[in-house]
């Protein structure tokens, strides 16, 4: 006779279904990821051969669903707790943490490997460790821990640029290194602007974000000042004589509309997520402002070149 | 629905995403094998 606890069991060893693989390496956030390399391997000084170049914008990519896979595979108990990412492979059950364990791992050490044999192993050593820091220093450390998550953790996803850079030239260069502040700057916004609006959520899952440990008003200041840094990071290339003044004008226009919702942002007072619309609005231009300023820089560096 | 029932459709879906995964795993290995050869040639190209 076939119980129903049996029949749970089986059901739960189902081998995962390849689109629950792929939802585990955050297709979306990858999009971001793989531009923002691609950005910084085309204005490299010298480009590598096609398929070398378009390899490291895979292994980059690999690299980012990887970090992406073992962040779902330690927080499943985390996302199962807000309505944001209760639908995720493992916490809507349709997956087991070893299979998501296993793709995480094998998907990440195969980037690296690839990446350094098809770049170079400078390259590859800058991946490793941004899938290590995302994993380990944001995931597993910072996250639970402090309502700084979001700023050191941001590293992380500042990368790209730099791997994408140094996968073309084999070198670390003033640039790509001002392009990691760049995201690294913008990182704290963008998220505070998000864990605005969604802040029970991370307080009923107990995630320190620091709308939930500091409050709104203190968020939105915060989200204000980091905002001018950015800007200045943005910029800088231009005056530094690294991009030309399409680049700078484009990116000054862009800045001070990321400015200005900002300082919407600072100025609301409402504390339901239903009347959050400046926070909503910095959150959808925060993720359109660095793809057009990744993308203003390549055109300047193709157009200038 | 009767047990029996469920436990032979839960091993066609076994059978069904197993086949879906190997036919997939095909395809990703012969792309790599595919892009290996390019990466190969043109290292050799440029005398990294």
């Amino acid at each position: 006779m076939v119980t129903s606890s049996v029949l749970e069991s089986e059901a739960a060893a189902l081998p995962a279904d390849w689109r629950d693989l792929l939802a585990l390496t955050k297709p979306r956030v990858m999009s971001l990821v793989v531009f923002t390399g691609l950005a910084g391997l085309l204005v490299a000084p010298v480009l590598p051969p096609l398929v070398l170049g378009f390899t490291a914008i895979l292994c980059i990519a690999l690299g980012a669903g990887a970090a992406g896979a073992l962040n779902q595979w330690y927080e499943a108990d985390l996302d199962a707790q807000m309505r944001r990412t209760a639908n995720r492979p493992l916490p809507a059950g349709r997956m087991d943490r070893q299979t998501a364990l296993h793709f995480g791992v094998g998907l990440g050490a195969f980037a690296v490997i690839l990446m350094g044999l098809a770049a170079n192993w400078l390259a590859a050593l800058l991946l490793a460790a941004s899938i290590l820091f995302y994993v380990l220093v944001y995931t597993v450390w910072l996250k639970r821990r402090t309502a700084q998550n979001i700023v050191i953790g941001g590293a992380a996803g500042a990368f790209p640029p730099l791997i994408g850079w140094v996968a073309a030239t084999g070198q670390i260069a003033p640039l790509p290194l001002i392009l990691f502040a760049v995201i690294f700057l913008w990182t704290p916004p963008h998220f505070w602007a998000l864990s605005l609006f969604v802040r029970s959520d991370y307080a009923a899952a107990k995630v320190p974000m620091l709308p939930v440990t500091a409050g709104v008003e203190a968020t939105r200041r915060q989200v204000f000042l980091y905002s001018l840094p950015m800007t200045a990071a943005a910029v800088a290339p231009w005056p530094l004589g690294l991009a030309g003044s399409l680049y700078g004008v484009i990116a000054t226009g862009l800045s001070a509309a990321f400015v200005i919702i900002a300082g919407l942002v600072l100025a609301n007072r409402a504390t339901e997520p239903a009347e959050m619309r400046p926070e909503k609005r910095l959150f959808g231009f925060s993720v359109i402002y660095l793809f057009a300023l990744f993308a203003a820089l390549v055109v300047d560096r193709w157009i200038g070149a | 629905m009767s047990g029996p029932d469920q436990k032979v459709r839960h091993e066609q879906e076994v059978v069904r995403r197993q086949r879906e995964r190997a036919r997939l795993m095909a395809w990703l290995l012969g792309a790599f094998v595919v892009l290996l050869f390019f990466i190969t040639v043109a290292k050799i190209g440029i005398n990294w």
